[in-house]
Order: C-alpha cells, then sequence, then structure tokens
C-alpha cells in the first residue's frame, strides 16, 4: 500500500431499492481488499442470520442501523472509505426512496460526482429521473449511469443502447455535463472493478477505473477570490486576523481586497495557513488574514477581490423543503448563506417543481421532499451570488426559530434586487438600492411589525427626496454607505450624488440605520417584518 | 499546486473548529488521550493560531487509564498550555467499580455516565469528539454535527440534514452538540498525518518490553498492583504495543517489533484486523455500538 499522498474523490451513490447500490459498493469495497478480516467474518456470519442462502450479501457492509437491517431498506446516508493506489475515496451511500430525498440531498451536496444506478430490466425510471436531479440541484457536475443486473438483461448491447439513448435524453433535460454510462452487474462483478468477459460489445471503462482517473479539478473555476469570515482571532490588542476557507482563487501579501458587504478596501498585511506564516495561499486552505488598517470585520462578512459577488436582501431560491412542518410564506426563518446567519421570510412561491419530471405546478406551500421556486426577502444586506456562480455564496439552509429544525436547503438562482420595484440613488453610471423610505407599521391583528415598501423610485442627482412621511423622519443631512461608489451624500434634503464621507453627519447604511451605533447587527433580533 | 487528500481532510476539520468555535456557546474538546485526540489537538491548535483554541480539554478519566497516558495528558496540556478539565464518576469510584467485576456496566458508568454527568456540570453546548465515520456501522451513519437531546441521547433516525459546509448549530437550552471534526478521515489517514505532521503520541502505540499476561485471547498489560491475576496467570515481559488505548485491563497489545513510527504505520497498514479488534467492549452483539451511543456514548 503506497504511503504517498493522493487525490480525493467524494462520490454518491443513488438508485431505488432493488437496484443493488449497496451491493455495487460492497462489492468495490471486497475486491479492493479493502476490507478487514474481522468485517469480513461479521458479514460472513451476518449474512447466515439473514435469509440469503449464506451467499456473501454485500450490501450488508453499508447497512449500518437496526432499523435498516430489520426492513432491509437504506434510510440514511452511511459514508464509506476506501483507496487504492491511485486515489482516496469517501462514498456517500444514500437511500433511493421518495420519503427519504432529503437525505439523499445531503449525500449530494457532499460529492463530486455521482453514480445513479439503473436497473437494466427496468431503465430509466421515475427515480431515476428523482435522482439526477437532486444531483444537479446540489451541484453535481460529474455523472455516471450505472447500469446494473445487465446479467439479468442477458448482456444485451440492444438493451444497453435503448436504456442509453432514454438516458442522454434526460442528461440534455437537466443540462448534464460529464456523463458516462457503463453496464454493469453487482453481483456478477461485471465492469465493476474487472472489465467484463461478457459484454465484448462495450469498450469503456470498467467503474473503479472511471472513478481512479476522472478529473474534478476544473469543476472549481470560480471568478475571483472570495473567503466568508467564520471568526475573527484577537489573542492581544497587537493581532486582529480574520479566520476562514478560501472558497476560489488565491490571495497574496500585499494584495488590495474588498470587504463586503461594506464595500471597504484594505491591504492584506499579513497571512497565515492554519499556523504557518505564508506569502500567498489558495482555494480550499484555511486561513488568517490580517489587514493593514482598522476595518469593520465580522463573522459573516466576505473577503474579496474581483470575484463579482453581490449584495442583496432580495432572492429568487430553488429551495427542497426538508422539514416535517410545511413551509410558511411569511413566517420568520434563519438563513445561513456561507457564514452569515440573519432572519429571513420566503415572501413569495412561484411554483413547485415536480421531483420526479420537472413538471412546474402552482403552490402556495411546500411539505417534505418537495421542491420551490420562491422569492426570500433577509434583514439586513447579505452577501450572495447564483449557485452556479460562486457555490458557497449561492447555497443555503432555512432553520426554523422555534423548533430549530433545519427546514430546507437551497440555491440561489437569481438576485432580484435590483429590480423594478425598487428604490435607486443614480449619479451618472452609479446605482445605489436603497430601502430608506419603507413604512413599518405595527398590526395587532397579527401582533407583528408590517414593513410596507416604497413604491418604485428613482432619484438622480439633484433630486429632492421624500425624507419625511408618517412613517419616516429622516435629518437633512446625512451619509447612505454605498459598497462600490463610496457615500451617497443627501444634504438640504437634496441627493448631492456620490461622495466622500463628511463625519459630522451621521451615516445610515442602505436600509436607513446608523452605522457604527452597533444596531446593525442587531436589526432583525427584535423585531418581525413581513413585506407587503 | 493542489491540495492532497490530506490537506483537504486538515482543511474541512479546522474549518468545523471554527465554526463550533464561533457560533457555539460552551464548547468543550473530547480528550482520550489517544492517537485520534492527538491529531485533535493539533488540528485545534492549528486552526486558532495565534490564539490557544478558545475551549478546554476535558478528559473522562476512569481511574483505570495506562499511566503513561496520564503522564502524557498532563505534560502535553502544560506544554500546549491549554486548559485541562479532568471528570472522574467519584460516586462509583468511591463504590468500587472496577473493569473485572462489573463487565459492561463498567463501561457504562464510567465513561458514558461520567461524560454525561461532566457535560451538565460544566453546561457545555458542544462536545468535540474525535470518532471517525470508518470506524463502525453506526458511526458511518452519523453527521459531523450530532444533534443531543436533553439525555445526550442520539436519535438515528432524525439527524439534522447536513448541506455543503452549512452546520446548523441551533438548541434550546439543555439541548447540545457532539461535534467530530475528523469523521471523513480513516485509521491510515491519521497515521499518515502524524508522520507528516510529526504529532507526538503515547509511547504506548510503540513496541517495548512490557509485563503481560494472555486473557480470553487478548495480550493485556500489567500496569499496576490493581490488576487482578486469575489462577494460573503470571506476567511475562513481551514486546508488545497499542493499536487502542483505554482501560488498561480492558485494552488488547499486539506482539509486535515496530518501535519507531515507519514500522508502527507499515504494520498498522498491512494489517487484516480492523483496530476495533482490541477494544474488548465491542466485541458485543451486531448494533451495541448504535445502542450505546442512543445512550449517549461518544
Amino acid at each position: 500500500m503506497s504511503h504517498a499522498e493522493s487525490s480525493l474523490l467524494k462520490f454518491i451513490t443513488c438508485g431505488s431499492v432493488d437496484d443493488g447500490k449497496s451491493t455495487l459498493i460492497g462489492h468495490i469495497l471486497y475486491d479492493s481488499k479493502m476490507l478487514y478480516a474481522d468485517q469480513e467474518q461479521a458479514l460472513l456470519l451476518d449474512s447466515q442470520v439473514g435469509s440469503r442462502n449464506g451467499a456473501i450479501d454485500y450490501s450488508l457492509l453499508l447497512d449500518g442501523l437496526m432499523a435498516e437491517r430489520e426492513q432491509g431498506i437504506t434510510i440514511d446516508v452511511a459514508y464509506r472509505y476506501f483507496n487504492t493506489d491511485r486515489r482516496s475515496f469517501i462514498v456517500a451511500d444514500t437511500p433511493g426512496h421518495e420519503e427519504y430525498t432529503r437525505n439523499m440531498a445531503v449525500g449530494a451536496a457532499f460529492a463530486d460526482l455521482a453514480i445513479i444506478l439503473l436497473d437494466a430490466t427496468q431503465g430509466v425510471l421515475v427515480q431515476t429521473r428523482r435522482h439526477a436531479r437532486i444531483c444537479a440541484l446540489m451541484g453535481i457536475k460529474h455523472f455516471v449511469f450505472a447500469v446494473n443486473k445487465i446479467d439479468l438483461a442477458g448482456y444485451d448491447q440492444r438493451r444497453f443502447l435503448d436504456i442509453s439513448e432514454d438516458i442522454e435524453q434526460l442528461s440534455k433535460g437537466l443540462g448534464l455535463e460529464n456523463t458516462l454510462i457503463i453496464p454493469v452487474s453487482a453481483t456478477e462483478g461485471d465492469n465493476v472493478t474487472q472489465r467484463s468477459a461478457n459484454m465484448p460489445w462495450y469498450d469503456g471503462p470498467t467503474l473503479l477505473e472511471h472513478l481512479e482517473t476522472v478529473d474534478i479539478s476544473g469543476d472549481v473555476i470560480e471568478q475571483g477570490f472570495y473567503m466568508p469570515v467564520q471568526r475573527v482571532s484577537r489573542p492581544d490588542h497587537s493581532f486582529r486576523g480574520f479566520q476562514g476557507q478560501i472558497e476560489a482563487g488565491k490571495v497574496e501579501v500585499g494584495e488590495t481586497i474588498t470587504i463586503l458587504p461594506s464595500g471597504e478596501t484594505a491591504i492584506v498585511k499579513s497571512l497565515y495557513v492554519g499556523d504557518t506564516k505564508v506569502e500567498r495561499a489558495i482555494a480550499g486552505q484555511p486561513v488568517t488574514i490580517q489587514l493593514d488598517r482598522e476595518v469593520d470585520v465580522s463573522r459573516g462578512c466576505v473577503l474579496t477581490r474581483d470575484a463579482g459577488l453581490q449584495t442583496a436582501t432580495t432572492l429568487s431560491a430553488t429551495l427542497l423543503w426538508m422539514d416535517e412542518q410545511q413551509l410558511v410564506p411569511g413566517k420568520e426563518y434563519w438563513i445561513k448563506v456561507g457564514t452569515k446567519l440573519l432572519p429571513a421570510i420566503v415572501t413569495e412561491i412561484h411554483h413547485k417543481v415536480d421531483v420526479n419530471n420537472g413538471e412546474l405546478l402552482p403552490a402556495t406551500s411546500a411539505v417534505k421532499n418537495e421542491l420551490v421556486s420562491c422569492d426570500i426577502v433577509v434583514a439586513e444586506p447579505l452577501v450572495v451570488d447564483e449557485f452556479q456562480s460562486h457555490k458557497t455564496m449561492g447555497g443555503l439552509i432555512l432553520i426554523d426559530r422555534v423548533t430549530h429544525a433545519t427546514a430546507a436547503c437551497g440555491v440561489i438562482v437569481s438576485i432580484s434586487d435590483q429590480n423594478d420595484d425598487s428604490v435607486l440613488l443614480v449619479d451618472g453610471e452609479v446605482k445605489l438600492q436603497v430601502n430608506l423610505f419603507d413604512s413599518f407599521l405595527f398590526d395587532p391583528a397579527v401582533n407583528m411589525i408590517l414593513r410596507q415598501k416604497h413604491p418604485a423610485a428613482t432619484y438622480t442627482k439633484g433630486d429632492a427626496l421624500p425624507l419625511q412621511s408618517e412613517q419616516c423622519g429622516y435629518p437633512a443631512d446625512f451619509d447612505v454607505l454605498a459598497n462600490d461608489a463610496g457615500f451617497a451624500n443627501v444634504r438640504g434634503g437634496i441627493f448631492t450624488g456620490f461622495g466622500a464621507r463628511d463625519p459630522q453627519w451621521p451615516l445610515l447604511d442602505v436600509n436607513g440605520l446608523e452605522v457604527g451605533t452597533g444596531s446593525s447587527g442587531d436589526f432583525g433580533k427584535y423585531r418581525n417584518i413581513l413585506v407587503r | 499546486m493542489s491540495l492532497t487528500h490530506l490537506d483537504k481532510l486538515e482543511a474541512e476539520a479546522i474549518y468545523i473548529f471554527r465554526e463550533v468555535a464561533a457560533e457555539c456557546e460552551r464548547p468543550v474538546m473530547l480528550y482520550s488521550i489517544g492517537k485520534d485526540s492527538s491529531v485533535m489537538l493539533h488540528l485545534a491548535m492549528k486552526a486558532f493560531y495565534p490564539e490557544k483554541p478558545p475551549f478546554p480539554l476535558l478528559q473522562i478519566d476512569t481511574s483505570w487509564k495506562f499511566r503513561e497516558m496520564i503522564e502524557f495528558r498532563d505534560r502535553r496540556a502544560k506544554e500546549l498550555g491549554v486548559e485541562l478539565i479532568v471528570h472522574r464518576n467519584e460516586a462509583a469510584i468511591a463504590e468500587g467499580i472496577n473493569p473485572f467485576d462489573h463487565g459492561a456496566a463498567y463501561t457504562d458508568i464510567m465513561k458514558t455516565q461520567a461524560l454525561k454527568e461532566a457535560l451538565t456540570k460544566y453546561q457545555f453546548t458542544a462536545a468535540f469528539g474525535g470518532g471517525r465515520r470508518d470506524e463502525e456501522k453506526s458511526r458511518a451513519k452519523e453527521r459531523i454535527f450530532s444533534f443531543r437531546n436533553e439525555q445526550h441521547t442520539w436519535d438515528p433516525k432524525n439527524q439534522r440534514p447536513e448541506m455543503w459546509k452549512l452546520y446548523n448549530t441551533r438548541i434550546h437550552k439543555g439541548e447540545s452538540m457532539r461535534v467530530f471534526p475528523i469523521s471523513n478521515w480513516t485509521e491510515k489517514d491519521i497515521w499518515q498525518y502524524i508522520q507528516r505532521e510529526k504529532i507526538e503520541i503515547v509511547p504506548l502505540y510503540f513496541a517495548a518490553e512490557r509485563p503481560v499476561v494472555h486473557r480470553d485471547g487478548n495480550i493485556i498489560m500489567v500496569d499496576d498492583s490493581r490488576m487482578r491475576l486469575l489462577p494460573g496467570e503470571t506476567p511475562e515481559m513481551k514486546k508488545v504495543r497499542f493499536r487502542t488505548l483505554g482501560c488498561y485491563p480492558l485494552t488488547g497489545g499486539v506482539e509486535s517489533d515496530a518501535d519507531t513510527l515507519d514500522e508502527v504505520i507499515a504494520e498498522t497498514l498491512s494489517a487484516t484486523t480492523s483496530e476495533r479488534t482490541s477494544r474488548v467492549i465491542d466485541k458485543e452483539a451486531a448494533g451495541s455500538m448504535e445502542r450505546r451511543k442512543r445512550e449517549g456514548y461518544f
């Protein structure tokens, strides 16, 4: 066994109850001689107590929970580890039944590659489509369709080609790249780790060969550099470092980076990977970054350069609902994106997506294992991006504020802040969306403070602003934090354009909260807002 | 330049340590003194550098650990400047609960009960453990952030979905999290990492002449005078080492000449028995670990 460090491939296996996925992985482990003798003994023993006539039941290697053994099915994700001379592998074996779709999604979120099993005697079924859809949604870029039980289909090439055609159509519909179709028999071992003599017509790689050689390094090319801040390290007054993992790109000492959502910039003064001082760090590394000046950075901020990340309070997302309790539009949840946790509400459900066939259906709510497309409004500007551009800024979970259950996971599809119904300050090419003029009303009927959005409006340089109304009263002079553009200056009730900060006047954020008083971080803790 | 599998596992563990430190109110790290704990401590030192880990270590002392383990524990805590809490089930020790007379109940009382007692006493809301998914089937199914109710029990059928790196650490008063930063490491990864990072481990992992007796197919070390010898047993000096460490009367050693790290690794990685076979408590019916975990064991 080699001692050299190798690359790592995380993959998921999906299939329905009888497709034999546990058997397939059990077989790979067995053939790769990754079984220790006592596990092997336990397996043989278990097989004898089981009902399958003393033949080795490879699936018993994977079904770990007592309830699973009793029912002969897989309920939750099981992780297994093995390595060959070429690579280290982590397998997430996931349940196939629709009732456990959320558990399958857990495995999919973990993996770089999906093996989707089909039964050659049955072809592409509704669950095949469901599994492929969930894997694609969770960001998997590499797919292997293993057409299993090909022995029971008489190793028939015609049958395989028919199924392949259906798979190719499915891949096209979901926009899957990098797909490979392999005819296998998990129980007999054909094309699992050894090329099958029964199918001379198949000239592609065996399953294990493909897993050993597939190149996943091209998956993570995201634009620019970004690092969500996990924590601020302050061992003493002389050191203040921002700790997190670089999600994309690289960073070097001396480079100028931007802090989001504030938009302030600073230069990297020193850099550590773990406990080692370095000049340069790359994607995937855990770092501590010291900056050259005092800037307002806390957990949930993102350090970035040239990534094109956005700051928004309204997002459109596709959610996979996971909780027993159904989705309630207007109810406040916590949203977690990157390292930021904020109050959020689902304001509008556009439609439900049939998890099996992709059909769009009308919906006003969602129950466990359903996919919905919806809008989410968060309590303060959140650093985000579309999931397909920057995975870590586009993946989210919703947490129930009462039960603390993880209610949903989702991916950001678009960021809808710059839409038609927003209030914009415009100075030449520079635009800033503000929520300064929204009204807040306490409604005793629902015991909540409701937010009434101000009608869409655009104020250009030189326009007077509606600073006084029934629900709001602003001073005549103040500055508004504008991310990249510096500050929006309001003087004598007039928007005078984007310019420098004048410290004699108050500084507000785009939601109208005074910055620097500490209130902004607490916003959302003390009130419920419903957008009407 | 790209990251190797060890770099990725290290980064994942450091990320988890930092998330807990940032989001959980009162974290603690369970420190069992074994090699996995040595790796955990090393990762924690790296994760927070130049700070010290912002949480204490907690060792559940059954009073029957190898003497060398206790010496190692105290010395390392001092050298690294980390806070160490040692907790014992004093009532049970006073009652004379011991591994010779009390069998399976001993493990429950001295480990599981003592652990729950300590977590409750110090009001810890999150406890890091060194469990790995490759060790045992029920562990293979456990999340990295494993939710525990007020009784510290695990409900395997109702685990929180864990998506990407978005860990949900929210709990109510009295509830807690067990967190396993090295969930995805294998025994091989642990040894390779110890070698790469030159991590110090208890000398019991290396072969040396030690006084032992053979009992029920295990080689048990006679570590002090409390060891009860059965009729016909006489301690003899043998060159042995240990693959796992625990209470000396319950930990089987193996005969070996491997007294360097390279030799230990070579021997370990070519072995055909998994490491848990030397833990006497695991040799029960299939599912015993799951039952213990549900009752609050790590």
